[in-house]
């Protein structure tokens, strides 16, 4: 079974390829450059081609269908309607699928429900680092704020969290937005 | 209050402008309709998204629902059309290179001007041709679309050889200027605003409006599934009202200023208004140097009745479809087709609200060389004019003998890549 990972990030592709190992499929093939996508495929005629549904280059793969000669005529993920729940898990997780006509549906929905969790774990984890990434930059804000105030209003750090809070909630705006503009304020002052 | 919702998939591209103007103002929720607009980034996914149910409708190229009702690349799904969301808007451009061996790509004034910037064309391709010993590559966005058409019948008249001279690949609109300045593409035929950004990014060179290779060429539709357009028709028409009311008032020139800085907006086509306004205009840069052209009907919106799904329409799209070796013709896939676009529903939807509607549901394409009143209920539509650059006629009626000529003069077959 040859499976072709078409995706630009490699981060993702990380994810998926090692989802893919883990359920014991070897034959894996990664395609990160969109120009000459076509002709990669063509050599390496997968059994299964995995992409993201928000690659703009999912077009560029309708053209093999134009014409059937070019690879052997793969059929899109989506076979027919049996099996919604799987479709919709396959688009709410952003996964395309593209697999070669008469292969055994319980092959392809084997694959696919791994490509789903991947693309899902990765997904995840972007959110994670991202939460994370804000949270770091939102506490730096608030303790540089603090400090300023320390500094010009001559307040302890429990002082000036308080009259930071107690702004915020006056003004029924976040912690971290008020921060902000202190710090702002302060280097436009400086 | 609302009554209606509909998830309506669009792909950020300057023809959105009559869903996105029926959302933003507010000729849906006038007519009870939640208008929910989802920016998509492939056609392909369009497509599927509507054939899924997860959304009720979308933007789609003229020839997709044809595509989906006959099953070409993919699964066969009864898909209707019933109403015309643009006519015209595509151009074709070249990279600057290609344009330097055409002896540049001013045009000439008057009816020989397509022919001529044909045979530019065709003379500047093959001297480039001679030089690299590779065929040139020129982009289309999708395989069914006007956009290879169209590029197609161009080169089909000008003599050059698909497959040796030049080759037709798909390439996905925002990716065309990286493809153009990374030497991948040597033209294109694309909507708007991809044309005008590559000639602000110094790439390329406008050469032929589509309006000058057909003067009324249908461009995108509402695509819908037809069991949901059938089961849920109150809101169909109720989104039709929306549709027309906002594709008069996008229509007007007063209002495109107005419209070029919605759509310019960032869940929109995030790019600057002025570039946006060009086509809605039709007052093009048609290179980098600044040189303008000014083209009447570059993209129509309402007028001269460009929202009614002609049946012809469809029956010609299927006919390059054939002429492009994308299907094979039969009794039965044409009778499929004749489902496809569906003036009985734009009928049933708008008559009641007073549009004035064509007394016909076909017609024959490029035979009104200038505005034409047509038979209408009010009696006060004009068509035209529609003709196609080279003369042809294509009556839908005559479908077989259309195909015949075609073949006949070798001009006909379109390469099948």
């Amino acid at each position: 079974m040859k499976i072709a990972v078409v995706d630009p990030q490699p981060e993702r592709a990380d994810v998926i390829e090692a989802g893919l190992r883990e359920a014991g499929y070897r034959d894996i093939h990664r395609i990160a450059e969109m120009p000459g996508l076509l002709e990669r495929l063509s050599e390496l005629a997968p059994d299964v081609i995995l992409i993201d549904l928000e690659n703009p280059s999912r077009d560029v793969l309708e053209q093999m269908f134009e014409v059937s000669r070019l690879v052997s005529r793969p059929i899109a993920m989506f076979v027919d309607e049996s099996d919604m729940s799987m479709i919709e898990a396959a688009v709410e997780a952003g996964v395309g699928a593209y697999v070669v006509d008469g292969m055994k549906k319980e092959r392809i929905k084997a694959i696919l429900a791994t490509a789903i969790t991947r693309f899902n774990t990765f997904s995840r984890l972007q959110s994670e680092l991202q939460a994370t990434k804000a949270a770091l930059s939102e506490r730096k804000v608030i303790d540089r704020a603090k400090g300023i105030l320390m500094k010009a209003k001559g307040l302890s750090e429990e002082e000036a969290y308080a009259l930071l809070r107690k702004t915020a909630m006056g003004q029924s705006r976040k912690l971290s937005e008020i921060a902000q503009s202190v710090v702002t304020a302060a280097e436009m002052l400086s | 209050m609302s009554r209606h919702h509909a998830r309506i998939g669009f792909i950020p591209l300057v023809d959105a402008a009559v869903l996105v103007a029926a959302r933003e103002l507010d000729f849906a929720a006038a007519e009870g309709v939640d208008l929910e607009l989802c920016r998509e980034s492939s056609w392909s996914n369009i497509r599927d998204k509507v054939a899924f149910g997860l959304f009720e409708g979308a933007h789609m190229l003229a020839p997709m629902p044809i595509a989906m009702r006959l099953g070409l690349g993919s699964v066969a799904h009864d898909a209707v059309a019933p109403f015309v969301l643009n006519v015209n808007g595509n151009a074709i451009s070249v990279s600057r290179e290609l344009a330097e061996a055409m002896g540049g790509t001013r045009p000439a004034p008057g009816p020989a001007a397509t022919l001529q910037a044909l045979a530019a064309l065709a003379a500047g391709v093959r001297a480039l041709h001679r030089r690299r010993g590779v065929p040139l590559t020129f982009g289309v966005p999708f395989p069914f679309s006007c956009h290879a058409y169209e590029l197609r019948h161009c080169l089909a008249h000008a003599g050059l050889e698909t497959g040796s001279e030049v080759e037709v690949v798909v390439v996905p609109p925002p990716l065309m200027v990286d493809a153009l300045r990374a030497g991948k593409l040597d033209g294109f035929c694309v909507g708007e605003p991809w044309n005008s950004v590559a000639v602000d990014a110094d790439l390329a060179e406008i050469v032929l409006p589509g309006a000058r290779v057909w003067q009324f060429a249908p461009e995108k539709v509402l695509g819908l599934r037809q069991e949901w357009a059938e089961s849920n028709q109150d809101t169909l028409f109720a989104l039709l009202r929306a549709l027309h009311k906002a594709a008069v008032w996008a229509d007007r020139p007063e209002n495109h200023v107005t419209l070029s800085e919605i759509l310019a907006r960032e869940a929109y086509l995030d790019l600057p208004a002025e570039v946006i306004e060009r086509a809605l205009n039709g007052r093009l840069t048609m290179s980098p140097d600044g040189r303008q052209g000014h083209f009447e009907d570059f993209l129509v919106l309402q007028r001269k009745a460009a929202t009614f799904p002609w049946r012809s329409f469809a029956l010609w799209i299927y006919a390059q479809m054939v002429r492009a070796g994308q299907v094979g013709h039969s009794p039965a896939r044409l009778a499929a087709v004749r489902q496809v676009f569906r003036p009985d529903l734009y009928r049933a939807a708008l008559g009641p609200a007073g549009v004035d509607l064509p007394g016909a549901s076909e017609k024959v394409e490029g035979a009104l060389t200038g505005e034409t009143p047509v038979a209408s209920r009010a009696g006060k539509l004009f068509l035209g004019p529609d003709g196609f650059f080279d003369g042809t006629v294509f009556d839908p009626n005559g479908l077989e003998d259309y195909l015949a000529a075609a073949g006949a003069t070798g001009r006909g077959l379109l390469g099948s890549r």
